[in-house]
C-alpha cells in the first residue's frame, strides 16, 4: 500500500526547518518504513484494549508534600539566553 | 590479563582481600582506556580525577572498615544519556553540546551510594536511536574484536568499554535491544530488567514506555551485582514499580534441571547467520544435558513486533524530544519569532536518525492516522502480551539469537529498514515490559562473538539470571578479543 505523506506539514509540525531536496530524501525513507509498519494493521484486534502501559499500571501517587527544587540560578546559567530571572526567546509572533 | 580484565566479583573480593586497592583498579581501567581510545572510542567523557578521587575515597572507608558492599570501588562507566551533575551530558547529540546536568540521575545516586567509582561517559547513538553506535553526532564506537567493525547500539560505548577493560562494567540503557546486542555483539553480558524496576529518573528520554536502565558487564554474577546497586522504586519516576523486589541471587545457583526452555520458532532462516542459529542449537543441547526440557514455541505476533515498535518508539520519541528547542538548554540557533528560532536550532542540533524518527512518530500521531498506526500498533502490544503471558504457562523461560548476526562492517547498513531488522529478537522483551539477557557461548569462524538471548516474565529475574548462569558455564566462553592480547 503506497503512503502518501506531505511531508512539510509533518516537518512543520516538528519544528524541523529542513530544504526541501532533504525532505523529499525523509519523505520516501518514511513512506518505506510506514509500508512496513503498516503491516500491524492486518492484525485482527477487535475488542482489544490498547496496552499504554507494558505492564498494566494506570496511575502512581505519592504524598503531597513539597520537596526540594534545582536552584534557579543554576538552571538559568545553563539557557542560551536569560533575563531578570526567567528564560529569554525571540518574540512569539512575527512583525508583519 | 591484568587488573582491568577482573570481573567485577573478583576485584570486589581483592579488594577486601588486599590483593590490590580501588586506586591500582582505576588506574588499571584508565591506563587501557589510554591504549585503547584512540582506536576503540568507547568513552566522550573520561573524567580522570574525579575517578582516581572517588577511587582514593573507596580505599579510605574500606580501610577503616566502612564497607558499601560489592560495587565499592569498583570502576564504571555510564551511557551518556545518563545525567551526572557537572559532567557534560549529550546523548551523543550536538543538540546538548556542553550540556551539564544540575543533578544527577537516580542511578547515577545509586552508584555513587554503592561507593562505585564513575570512570566517565561510554559513546551511544544519538538519543539511544541506532543498533551500530554509527549515529553518534562525536563519531563511531569500534569493535574491540575486530575495529573494522560496529560494536552494536545504542549502548554500543559501554558494552566496547567492557569488553576492552576500560571500564569494569557499564550501564546502558535498552529500548529495543539497545544493552542486549551490543552485549551480544562485543562478547561481554547486557541485561534488560523488568519495565520499571530500574528508575528512569534522569536517563533522557527516548521511548517511555520501553525505556529502561540495565547493566553491561562481563558475566552473569557481575550482571546481578551491578543490577543490585542500581534496582528499586523511585518516587521521582512515575513508572517505577512500586511492589516488592525479589531476591536476585536466591535461584543463581540452582541450575536448569526440571526447567523448561521455550525456544522462538519465529527467531531462525532468512536472515539468520549460520553460526548464530548453530550458537543457539549447542547452547540448548548443553541445556538439554543438564536436565532441562526443551520445547519449541510459536508466538506468531512477533513478527508484527518490529512494525508496532517503530510506530510506538517514534511516536514517543517525537514527544520526548519536543524539549529540546533552544530555549532552556542545549543548542540555540537564532531566528525572527520562536518558532523560527526552534525550527531551525532543531534541524541544526538533530543527527539524520533522530529527525527520521521524529517526522515518523509526528506522522504517525497526526490527526488522522493516529487510531491507523499508533493506536493500532498499542493494541498489536496487547496481542504480543497475551502471547507471552500464555507461552509463560508452558514454558519457564523463552530463548532465541540476541542478533541474526554477528558484528557487522561500518556503513553496512545504510538502509534504514536493513538496520532495523538487527532488534528483531529483542524488541519483543520491549513491547512486553519483561526482562531478558544476552550471554555470550562462542565466536563465529571469523572470531566474532555471537550471544543467547534468554527472556522470562515480568518480575522472574531471579530465574532468568539462574538459566543465564548455567549456560554461561556450559558455554566456557572465555576468549578475549585479539586487540586486548596484542597489547599484553
Amino acid at each position: 500500500m503506497p503512503i502518501d505523506i506531505d511531508i512539510a506539514h509533518v516537518a512543520r509540525l516538528a519544528r524541523l526547518d529542513l530544504p526541501a531536496d532533504r525532505l523529499e530524501t525523509l519523505r520516501s525513507q518514511l513512506a518505506a518504513i510506514l509500508e512496513h509498519a503498516a503491516a500491524v494493521q492486518s492484525l485482527d484486534t477487535e475488542g482489544v484494549e490498547p496496552s499504554n502501559h507494558p505492564l498494566g499500571f494506570v496511575n502512581a501517587f505519592r504524598e503531597d508534600v513539597v520537596i526540594g527544587s534545582l536552584d534557579r540560578d543554576e538552571v538559568l546559567s545553563m539557557a542560551p539566553e536569560a533575563r531578570d530571572g526567567y528564560f529569554a526567546a525571540p518574540p512569539a509572533m512575527g512583525q508583519e | 590479563m591484568g587488573l582491568a580484565d577482573l570481573t567485577i566479583t573478583d576485584a570486589a573480593a581483592g579488594l577486601r582481600s588486599g590483593a590490590h586497592s580501588s586506586l591500582d583498579l582505576t588506574e588499571a581501567v584508565l591506563d587501557r582506556a589510554s591504549m585503547t581510545e584512540a582506536e576503540i572510542h568507547a568513552y566522550l567523557t573520561i573524567d580522570r580525577d574525579a575517578a582516581l578521587g572517588a577511587a582514593r575515597a573507596a580505599d579510605a572507608e574500606l580501610a577503616a572498615g566502612e564497607d558499601r558492599g560489592t560495587l565499592h570501588g569498583i570502576p564504571i562507566a555510564l551511557k551518556d544519556n545518563m545525567c551526572q551533575r557537572g559532567v557534560e551530558t549529550t546523548a551523543a547529540s550536538q543538540i546538548l553540546a556542553g550540556y551539564r546536568p544540575p543533578y544527577d540521575a537516580t542511578v547515577v545516586t545509586s552508584l555513587r551510594d554503592a561507593g562505585a567509582v564513575l570512570v566517565g561517559k561510554a559513546n551511544l547513538d544519538e538519543f539511544a536511536m541506532g543498533s551500530s553506535t554509527e549515529n553518534s553526532a562525536y563519531g563511531p564506537t569500534r569493535n574491540p574484536w575486530d575495529p573494522g567493525r560496529v560494536p552494536g547500539g545504542s549502548s554500543g560505548g559501554s558494552a566496547a568499554a567492557v569488553a576492552a577493560g576500560s571500564a569494569l562494567g557499564a550501564l546502558g540503557s535498552d529500548t529495543g535491544g539497545s544493552i542486549r546486542q551490543p552485549g551480544s555483539l562485543c562478547g561481554v553480558v547486557g541485561m534488560k530488567p523488568t519495565y520499571g524496576t530500574v528508575s528512569r529518573y534522569g536517563l533522557i528520554a527516548f521511548a517511555s514506555s520501553l525505556d529502561q536502565i540495565g547493566p553491561i558487564t562481563r558475566t552473569v554474577d557481575d550482571s546481578v551485582a551491578l543490577l543490585e546497586g542500581i534496582t528499586g522504586h523511585d518516587p521521582r519516576d512515575a513508572t517505577s514499580w512500586a511492589g516488592d523486589y525479589p531476591d536476585l541471587r536466591s535461584e543463581i545457583d540452582k541450575g536448569v534441571a526440571g526447567k523448561r526452555i521455550g525456544v522462538v520458532t519465529e527467531f531462525a532462516g532468512e536472515g539468520y547467520e549460520p553460526a548464530v542459529t548453530e550458537s543457539l542449537s549447542r547452547t540448548l543441547d548443553q541445556l538439554s544435558d543438564a536436565g532441562a526440557e526443551i520445547v519449541e514455541v510459536s508466538l506468531p505476533t512477533v513478527e508484527l513486533a518490529l512494525s508496532a515498535y517503530y510506530l510506538i518508539a517514534p511516536a514517543e520519541c517525537s514527544a520526548n524530544l519536543a524539549r529540546f528547542d533552544g530555549m532552556r538548554y542545549g543548542l540555540r540557533v537564532d531566528g525572527e519569532t520562536t518558532e523560527e528560532m526552534m525550527a531551525r536550532t532543531r534541524a541544526e542540533g538533530f543527527g539524520p536518525e533522530v529527525i527520521r524518527r521524529i517526522l515518523l512518530g509526528t506522522y504517525a500521531l497526526s490527526a488522522g492516522y493516529y487510531d491507523a498506526f499508533y493506536g493500532q500498533a498499542h493494541k498489536a502490544r496487547t496481542v504480543l502480551r497475551n502471547e507471552f503471558a500464555a507461552a509463560y504457562e508452558k514454558v519457564d523461560v523463552l530463548m532465541s539469537p540476541t542478533s541474526p548476526t554477528v558484528a557487522f562492517p561500518f556503513d553496512a547498513k545504510s538502509d534504514p529498514l536493513a538496520m532495523y531488522l538487527s532488534d528483531v529478537c529483542t524488541i519483543p522483551s520491549n513491547l512486553a515490559g519483561d526482562p531478558a539477557i544476552s550471554v555470550p557461548v562462542g565466536l563465529d569462524p571469523q572470531g566474532l562473538p555471537i550471544g543467547v538471548q534468554v527472556m522470562a516474565p515480568a518480575m522472574a529475574e531471579p530465574m532468568m539470571f539462574g538459566v543465564a548462569k548455567t549456560i554461561e558455564r556450559l558455554a566456557g566462553f572465555d576468549a578475549r578479543p585479539t586487540m586486548l592480547e596484542e597489547l599484553a
